[in-house]
């Protein structure tokens, strides 16, 4: 039960049990993406607000698997206090990461970096993915 | 016991491959792969246009599957079209029979359990004539029933377009009924067979059907191939909705005109090997025999129903199904997370909503877990199931689920 299990044991149970911001809030200063996987149902919205060139708040809202639910917990508590473009780098690396694809390691993931164990999981890729495109999405909305 | 017929199944030699998701699709037994092999190796030619062997050959075995295919369902062989799969037929009806035929205030019978390639292409064209989707009601178990039919049906009925065997639940249509029914308002019957010609005897001039469309896919056969029936007289008043190569008699500089059915409706060149490799398992299925089908996977299915349902902490939508179907959620996980626990012990099982989000919307559920079994399938394959389905319960209880 190796591989799934220590995916599971680490941060992504905490995460899905006890979802850091989750809810929408209904303020026109915060740019929100809705994003779905219609293979499996996975439905998540994230919302960024930026003042300055800062991620002042973070929020997330939606269903779908541990795996995209935690994930979903894990970027908001990453993302709020960084500036844009770090929040940028964070986020592309994480996603070339979980794709198994060469990322640059030096940047710190923080509690995101547990998600390399779904390279291992090819078909969970997309779950561990849509939030985080999602907010990539809202930071170019922004635009 | 031995499955006898576990060894014509090349997929099922990899130790402990547990092969469940027979309604995605289906394995080829090694008479399919040949004859696919046979025409790309051997063959490799165009049909309908050379005159040397090789095209002469494979022109014959591209009619002969047709013939073949005819006899299993009790068609003519002009009634045959091939399509790219059963959402391929079904599209082309909707396309070249209800786009043209239907208008404002015609009424259209669906039901929730279509999958989507049964629902789609009527959506669209809905939106294009104006007429109208009407639901059937399901019953409480979520079959289709004649009772529910006859509440929907009216005189405003053009199309009934239903799911012989549902994709989700494995519930078989009471289609004899429903199609005579249909008729006396004179509404044209369109079934999506596509879990069904795997399963059922069908005979379509018994049943009277009027279009009946499956893929080759699912009964063995290769994929990228399908089949749409007509009756002869409908098929014969519709026009090609695709143009080009092999389905014209005469080309002129602005009008041109049309082969004969069937192929007419087949333009240019058409997945031969895989034609061919339909034929070949339809001969496999009759080899067996639908009715021995039926038996071996009635008997694996009551088998697995009656194991699973002992495990606590389980979930089934569909105790009676009547194809090998078992729809189910480990109560508390997400399909997707229960899967991947699957995948690990190489139990291959389907999680998500199965191109049917109106049935998971009907149960009320995000999405589902469904097993799917098959002859080939065999009771050791059942208890690596159950086992694998206890160990995820608890699997999924530690770490906290």
């Amino acid at each position: 039960m190796s591989q799934l299990e220590n995916l599971y044991r680490e941060v992504i149970m905490e995460h899905y049990k006890n979802p850091r911001n989750k809810g929408l809030v209904n303020d026109p200063s915060y740019t929100t993406i809705h994003i779905k996987n219609p293979s499996c149902g996975d439905d998540i919205t994230v919302q960024s607000k930026l003042v300055g060139n800062y991620i002042d708040d973070c929020r997330q809202d939606g269903h779908g698997c541990s795996i995209c639910c935690s994930s979903a917990s894990v970027l908001t508590e990453t993302m709020i206090g960084k500036t844009k473009e770090q929040a940028q780098l964070i986020a592309t690396n994480y996603l070339k990461m979980v794709k198994n694809q060469p990322f640059d390691e030096t940047i710190d993931l923080e509690e995101a970096s547990v998600y390399t164990g779904i390279r291992q999981f090819p078909a969970r890729v997309k779950c561990a993915s849509i939030a985080w495109m999602a907010f990539l999405d809202t930071l170019k909305k922004e635009e | 016991m031995e499955n006898r017929y576990r060894n014509d199944f090349p997929k099922l030699h990899q130790e402990g491959y547990v092969y469940l998701d027979s309604a995605a699709t289906s394995l080829k037994p090694q008479s399919v792969i040949d004859a696919v092999t046979h025409y790309n190796q051997h063959l490799s030619a165009n049909v309908h246009r050379g005159v040397y062997f090789e095209s002469y050959e494979a022109t014959r075995l591209y009619e002969e599957s047709r013939q073949i295919i005819a006899e299993f369902i009790g068609s003519q062989i002009e009634e045959i079209v091939y399509t790219r799969g059963a959402t391929g037929a079904l599209n082309f009806v909707a396309t070249a029979y209800g786009l043209p035929t239907l208008q404002e205030g015609d009424e259209i019978i669906v039901s929730e359990l279509e999958h989507h390639s049964q629902l789609l292409p009527w959506q669209a064209v809905c939106a294009k004539t104006k007429a109208k989707l009407i639901y059937l009601p399901l019953n409480a178990q979520g079959r289709i029933t004649v009772d529910g039919f006859k509440q929907v049906l009216s005189s405003k009925t053009k199309i009934v377009a239903l799911t012989y065997v549902s994709n989700v639940f494995g519930f078989l249509t009471p289609v004899e009924e429903i199609i005579k029914l249909a008729h006396q308002v004179n509404a044209v019957v369109v079934l999506d067979a596509a879990q069904a010609i795997q399963h059922v005897t069908i005979d379509v001039k018994k049943l009277d059907v009027d279009f009946l469309a499956f893929s080759g896919h699912k009964m063995l056969g290769p994929t990228g191939i399908g089949v749409l029936y007509g009756k002869k007289q409908l098929l014969s008043r519709l026009e090609p909705i695709e143009y080009g190569g092999d389905m014209n008699d005469a080309v002129g500089k602005y009008t041109s005109e049309w082969k004969d059915i069937p192929h007419r409706f087949e333009a240019g060149t058409m997945p031969i090997a895989e034609v061919i490799g339909l034929g070949e398992a339809v001969k496999y299925l009759k080899h067996v025999g639908l009715d021995q089908i039926e038996h071996d996977t009635t008997r694996l299915y009551r088998y697995t129903v009656q194991q699973l349902k002992k495990i606590d902490g389980i979930q089934i939508y569909n105790e009676f199904s009547d194809a090998g179907i078992i729809a189910f959620n480990l109560i508390g996980v997400h399909p997707h997370d229960a899967a991947s626990f699957y995948a690990e012990q190489q139990v291959c099982l389907r999680a998500g909503h199965h191109c049917a989000q109106l049935v998971i919307q009907w149960l009320g559920i995000e999405a589902c877990l469904r097993a799917s079994m098959y002859f080939y399938n065999t009771f050791h394959d059942c208890d690596q199931f159950i086992k694998t389905t206890k160990e995820a319960v608890s699997f999924f209880k530690s770490v906290g689920f």
